[in-house]
């Protein structure tokens, strides 16, 4: 196999519950106005940053949920438009949990380069284990023929996976959180089927015992009792986060490739309705390869919502509005139009005079030069605040609306509501980047578009 | 950019005006049959009389027909207008150029606003279809005016907590000239503290802050100045009409600081030069400005002149801008106390200079004003539109 793994980078929204109260919110939950597309832009546009030539060379985008916004309509759409991809890189949607994932994987292993981002919200029955530790997240690979710009950080040695019908875990399309089996039934099922997907795939490699070994699996029996089934010789472990759905596996790698040495093998095993291993050896390139910042550096970190407010965030609890209009729909023609600005945060310059115009303008507000613009495109970019507001008026998911104006550093100002606000931390000046965030859905159409996050330090956000 | 304007070309010589408030048992129509019927028998003319009309709404009708219908105008000329919050006064300003230009001899102006049959707080918008990331569509108005305060703040050194004082100010002073009319949506004065103590709507403005929600109309008739006095003894004349909408170059430059409406500068050059205006803190006998909420009025003392830059939150705690200051800024009570019903509000302040130049003005009366700037915003800091009229008792001016 030649194509093998050139990137990765993980995403773990900001927000921590303690649905029962006992004082340990470490449950990861998304904002009101993430969902599996904004999480999957994250973590996809995290692996991009590392390297500007990356996002040309995506042939295919791979966008792996089992909680698509849409349904119809494609979702993979939107992560495209706004990680700004080329119109001839494919994007297709696979709905699924982890099992749907690995099936990103093998079919990439064999294709041109392809970027393959899994995200889920995972929402739990209120009181169930699902809510306590599950988790929402992200994360994404690339994958595609090693070059001198982007070498393999991990080759991919062998994959086998087993298949079989069984009950063990089950959501209808329409309903907001799954249900289990006892959990003792799928363990009997998964554990040997474990051990003949890792048996099969060492077999393949040529590997007696891998160095690392990560076991993926929505039952927690299984997770629990993984190092009884197969085992590392440096390392045997779970998901770093709790059960992410369709993100798990690609998280349970990224855990390894955080802190793995070169020329280590891994195991990567995701147990989903059978048992699917892929075994793998990472190079010398993964020293310079790894993510920005290690997965387990942002699970600690993070902020405590309240359990009615998180209720309220996915909708199982109905709380009093302001007394707003609700907004109008996103027309679909106007959408169409300025997608390089509402996806792609692509703004205008002037060549006449070097003015920045966001959105993007036909008219120099500083000339008049008529259509002599370039397209400054800003989603990677940062801005400061010049000044801000906390607007306790407006209609919002999840009030009150916090608005920044924002000066970006290369040129150019526009006003943009903050993502998962910190009140406290507002001043002139502070830094922000732009996140890809849903602002809300009406109409059943969720207005995407971006929105500005304080940069705070992250050692002021550690739990106590 | 100048207008050589229509200085003392037309004459109001009627005006009528609606009690502002939560009008619950008033329709737009009643509000337009009160306030029409109210000028037509001041200056005893029948409505058939009236050559043409302009009717200024935001959302409380379409078409002309909003007004013939309701009043059974028979087949006249009617203009709807709209230019955001100074529909009122593009209203009148468009009906006042009908008549200098000949084309009519007597012509109506009438803003109508119905806001509170929508079962919701503040004003709404309708706005075209869109790609849904304009900030107008979620950033609301107290939001927008909010970012005054910190701005002002910052570049003139002045300490938040006197600023705090000079809003709250402003809120007093204007509910204080509330009190003392009788159309007034609120007509009790309010205290500093409860002022300063209200609950926040957006950024540090309170409640108290913000103009009200309200219902209303207000309407003038207008005739060429010659012929002003075969109607009334007491017209008053228009000496100046001036309107700026900006390029809303604030809202995406970063050298836009929040602390000036470069549109209102611009309406105010215009509109002194139209009516010889050379020192308007002296030459200005009252102002009804458009006090949407409390940091606005003190950038508008400064953009219309009445104060130097970084001094209006000062003078306005002096209380220059008081009833018994050196130049009374909405004696009405203003939006403070009349609400906003958009359509009206530029009339409603012209229906101030009418009766004070005329000396109607009740307990309220200032002593021998001769000269009135009326100041109508709409839109938002870094994006709006603005105008400015002058209006005075003397046509030689």
């Amino acid at each position: 196999m030649t194509n093998a793994i050139l990137g990765y980078a993980t995403y773990v929204p900001g927000w921590r519950v303690d649905p029962r109260g006992r004082g340990n919110a470490d449950r990861i939950v998304a904002s009101y106005d993430e969902d599996a597309v904004t999480m999957a832009v994250a973590a996809a546009g995290a692996v991009l940053d590392r390297s500007e030539s990356m996002a040309s060379r995506v042939r295919e985008l791979a966008f792996v949920t089992s909680s698509p916004p849409y349904l119809d309509k494609t979702n993979a759409t939107t992560v495209h438009a706004a990680l700004g991809l080329d119109r001839v890189a494919a994007a297709y949607d696979t709905i699924g949990t982890g099992r749907s994932t690995v099936a990103g994987i093998r079919r990439a292993l064999s294709g041109g380069e392809t970027l393959i981002t899994a995200a889920d919200v995972r929402t739990g029955r209120p009181g169930s284990a699902d809510e306590r530790s599950g988790s929402d997240a992200a994360a994404a690979v690339l994958i595609g023929d090693p070059r001198g710009s982007s070498p393999a950080i991990a080759e991919v040695l062998a994959y086998a996976s087993v298949t079989e019908e069984f009950l063990d875990r089950w959501r209808p399309a329409t309903a907001p959180y799954g249900q289990t089996w006892e959990e003792r039934f799928g363990f009997e099922r998964y554990a040997p089927l474990i051990r003949e997907a890792v048996a099969t795939a060492l077999d393949d490699a040529g590997v007696t015992e891998a160095d690392h070994v990560v076991l993926t699996c929505p039952n927690t029996a299984v997770t629990k009792r993984a190092a009884t089934l197969v085992k590392g010789t440096t390392s045997t472990q779970g998901s770093p986060i709790g059960f992410a759905g369709a993100a798990d596996p690609l998280l349970g790698l990224a855990a390894i490739l955080d802190t793995a040495a070169p020329d280590e093998t891994i195991v990567l095993i995701s147990a989903v309705d059978g048992a699917d291993a892929i075994v793998l050896r990472t190079t010398d390139a993964l020293v310079e390869g790894r993510q920005a910042a290690p997965i387990a550096s942002t699970v600690g970190a993070g902020r405590t919502v309240s359990y009615p407010t998180y209720l309220s965030w996915r909708g199982l609890l109905d709380v009093e509005p302001p007394r707003r209009p609700e907004p109008d729909v996103p027309a679909a023609s106007p959408s169409s139009r300025a997608a390089g600005w509402k996806f792609g945060l692509n703004g205008s310059r002037c060549t006449a005079c070097g003015f920045t115009h966001l959105p993007p303008m036909r008219v120099c507000r500083s000339c008049g030069a008529v259509d002599d613009m370039t397209v400054v495109p800003l989603a990677g970019s940062h801005g400061r605040i010049a000044t801000y507001t906390v607007d306790r008026l407006a209609y919002s998911p999840s009030p009150p609306v916090v608005d920044v104006v924002v000066d970006f550093a290369g040129g150019g100002r526009t006003t943009f509501e903050v993502a998962d606000a910190r009140e406290d931390l507002l001043a002139v000046g502070v830094e922000v980047d732009l996140v890809f965030r849903c602002l809300f859905t009406a109409g059943g159409v969720r207005n995407y578009f971006w929105k500005a996050r304080q940069r705070v330090d992250i050692t002021i956000e550690d739990k106590s | 950019m100048t207008s050589a304007g229509i200085a003392n070309k037309v004459a109001i010589v009627a005006m009528g005006c609606t009690q502002f408030g939560e009008l619950w048992t008033s329709s737009t129509e009643d509000m337009l049959i009160s306030a029409v019927g109210e000028a037509l028998s001041s200056a005893d003319v029948p409505l058939a009389d009236i050559d043409a009309f302009w009717l200024g709404t935001l959302g409380s009708g379409q078409s002309g027909l909003t007004l013939s219908r309701a009043l059974g105008i028979d087949y006249k000329p009617v203009t709807r207008v709209e230019n955001y919050c100074a529909t009122g006064s593009e209203a009148f300003r468009n009906a006042c150029y009908a008549v200098a230009s000949g084309a009519y001899d007597r012509v109506m102006a009438v803003g109508v606003e119905k806001l509170k049959d929508s079962g919701f707080s503040g004003l709404l918008r309708a706005d075209p279809p869109g790609d849904g990331t304009a900030p107008e569509q979620s950033v609301t108005a107290p939001a927008a005016f909010s970012l005054l305060d910190p701005a002002y703040c910052a570049k003139y050194g002045v300490d938040p907590a006197e600023m705090r004082d000079a809003m709250t100010h402003v809120a007093w002073k204007n509910h204080r000239n509330g009190a003392r009319n009788p159309k007034a949506q609120f007509r009790s004065e309010v205290a500093k503290e409860k002022i300063a103590a209200a609950p926040t709507v957006a950024g540090r403005l309170g409640v108290f802050d913000c103009s009200g929600v309200s219902d209303g109309a207000a309407c003038a008739i207008i005739v060429r100045a010659e012929d002003a006095y075969t109607y009334t003894d007491r017209p008053i004349f228009v000496q100046a009409l001036a309107l700026a909408a900006g390029p809303g170059r604030g809202a995406v430059d970063p050298a836009y600081d929040f602390t000036t409406f470069p549109e209102v500068v611009r309406s105010a050059a215009d509109a002194y030069h139209q009516a010889g205006i050379t020192d308007p803190s002296t030459q200005i006998s009252f102002a009804e400005v458009h006090d949407c909420f409390t940091p606005t009025e003190l950038v508008l003392m400064e953009d219309l002149g009445f104060s130097e830059r970084g001094q209006a939150w000062k003078e306005s705690l002096a209380g220059d801008f008081d009833a018994d200051g050196r130049l009374p800024v909405n004696i009405d009570g203003g939006l403070k106390s009349f609400g906003h019903p958009v359509g009206a509000s530029g009339l409603r302040m012209l229906y101030e200079a009418w009766l004070q130049l005329r000396g109607d003005a009740g307990e309220r009366q200032l002593a021998d004003p001769h000269t009135v700037l009326t100041h109508n915003l709409g839109g938002r800091p870094g994006a709006c539109v603005s105008f400015v009229s002058v209006v005075g008792t003397d046509r030689t001016r």
